[in-house]
């Protein structure tokens, strides 16, 4: 039997006396993709700061076998590091320098940001900017994948392409990664399995899983009905398909 | 900049300097100032000259940029590292924030009677009246400069595996710079005002020291002359750390 990359059992958190998190138990397979989905200020970020390792919960335990990596909302960027600088981060263990070099060749090519190698993180648009996380992030010998929201902070057109883009990486270098969201449709597209916390203290309230393989489309029938389903878990869709007059 | 651009950033300074010397012109003519205290612009020319000859101006500027050298640079490697200190220890801060605050309010010319008892009146004095004067703004710049690092920054080294070192060089001072460059600009220029009134009182060179000297020997001509250079070399100064920020792994800072 496989010992699975992150294992959640009946963690509590707390800042003071407010309880964010509550008796959460989530088991996370090698190579699942996962997404968490909830209202906002439910605890998403605490939970995956918990994951990280960068907190440690109030109770329970959290095992994570294997390194992780955090893609930020925005600005986890170095700014004062270039692309190449910032994606050789997670490479400082390799020895040789022209291997280093090599890798960080590979993983611009991989995001399709060739000729940006020496831009500054303040010379490219958000969505570039993201790419370069994902890399930085990718690079090297990461297990496991934190994506915190990644692509919150851009336009709708440019999301729908990241999508494209993380799924087509991931197909590349595949890992075990946890998303957390409040994008329904972004889980519903690009995750195996989306969990869905209610409001805070956070517990899971549904889980459903998805089969047809990745990559996906938007508009494939099975993300569709995950979004109907995952919209009437959150209460934001009338079971009857139209909406209801106050 | 376009090529008219760039002549009309050299044209419309030097109007304004024409326009000034007339109206300095205008004003001795006039006779309102008695001669003796208000030199013609020809007796500055010529000042120039003479200073230019003995070579007495450029000695005392090498001696005043001597001092303000060694005072600002001795602050500004003692006053980082105290500033990051007290930046990422709360107990440090709390303990030494305040004294550094009053020291920082405590004009450095007070000093001057103290540093003429302890160091006479060579280079030291005014080394270490620039030191003072440089030392705490430094040191209080850099400490607020790290505490308003995004903590953003803090986890993705943690994520990365960074060691406390590790960070400190890879992490915090690459994100202070900005924020510390900006403070060696303004705190040079402070320097420079400094060095100028300390030799004044606490100097034989130096040109403090020649102002006070061309007052004595009522040589307003000279006088002129040496504010000429005082100010010009002073743009000269922050011009030269200017070039700090164009540096790339610092220029970010400016960017947003």
């Amino acid at each position: 039997m496989t010992v699975s990359p992150l294992h959640l059992r009946h963690v509590s958190h707390s800042f003071d006396t407010l309880d964010v998190l509550r008796d959460l138990s989530i088991e996370v397979l090698q190579g699942e993709f996962v997404a968490i989905v909830g209202p906002s200020g439910c605890g998403k970020t605490t939970l995956l700061n918990l994951l990280s390792g960068f907190n440690r919960p109030t109770s329970g335990s959290v095992e994570r076998n294997g390194k992780s990596r955090m893609v930020h909302q925005q600005d986890g960027l170095f700014p004062w590091q270039t692309v190449a600088e910032n994606i050789a981060l997670g490479l400082r263990q390799l020895k040789s320098k022209k291997e280093r070099q090599q890798q960080v060749e590979e993983m611009v090519r991989l995001i399709r940001l060739e000729g940006f190698e020496n831009s500054y993180p303040h010379q490219l648009s958000g969505g570039m900017r993201q790419r370069v996380e994902l890399a930085r992030a990718l690079a090297g010998s990461s297990d496991i994948l934190l994506l915190d929201e990644p692509f919150s902070s851009l336009d709708y057109l440019t999301r729908l392409r990241m999508r494209q883009e993380v799924a087509r990486i991931l197909l590349e270098r595949p890992r075990t990664v946890v998303l957390v969201t409040h994008d329904i449709e972004e889980a519903a597209q690009l995750a195996d399995r989306v969990i869905v916390l209610g409001e805070r203290p956070a517990q899971i309230r549904n889980e459903l899983t998805l089969s047809t393989p990745r990559p996906r489309n938007p508009t494939d029938p099975e993300v569709v009905e995950a979004i109907r389903r995952i919209l009437t878990e959150l209460d934001v869709e009338s079971d009857s398909g139209e909406f209801t007059t106050a | 900049m376009t090529r008219s651009g760039a002549i009309r950033s050299v044209a419309l300074p030097l109007a304004v300097v024409a326009v000034m010397v007339v109206v300095w012109t205008v004003v001795w003519r006039s006779g309102v100032f008695h001669p003796s205290a208000f030199p013609a612009p020809l007796d500055v020319v010529r000042g120039f000259g003479e200073e230019a000859r003995t070579g007495r101006l450029f000695t005392d500027l090498l001696t005043s940029l001597f001092r303000v050298t060694c005072g600002f640079c001795l602050a500004v490697v003692t006053g980082i590292p105290a500033g990051l200190w007290m930046g990422q220890k709360e107990p440090a801060r709390t303990a030494f924030l305040p004294i550094v605050n009053f020291f920082r309010n405590l004009s450095p010319l007070a000093w001057i009677p103290f540093a003429i008892l302890w160091f006479g009146v060579g280079d030291a004095s005014p080394i270490f009246l620039i030191f003072l004067s440089a030392f705490f703004p430094v040191v209080l710049a850099t400490m607020a400069a790290v505490a308003s690092v995004p903590t953003i920054y803090s986890r993705v080294a943690a994520d990365f595996g960074m060691s406390d070192a590790e960070k400190l060089i890879r992490v915090t001072l690459p994100a202070i710079m900005p924020q510390v460059v900006t403070t060696l600009r303004v705190t040079a220029g402070v320097c420079w005002l400094v060095v100028v009134a300390a030799e004044m009182i606490a100097g034989r060179d130096g040109l403090g020291f020649a102002v006070m000297d061309a007052r004595n020997g009522l040589r307003t001509d000279i006088l002129v002359v040496e504010m000429i250079v005082i100010g010009l070399v002073g743009v000269g100064i922050d011009r030269g750390l200017e070039q700090l920020t164009k540096i790339p792994s610092i220029r970010w800072g400016y960017e947003r």
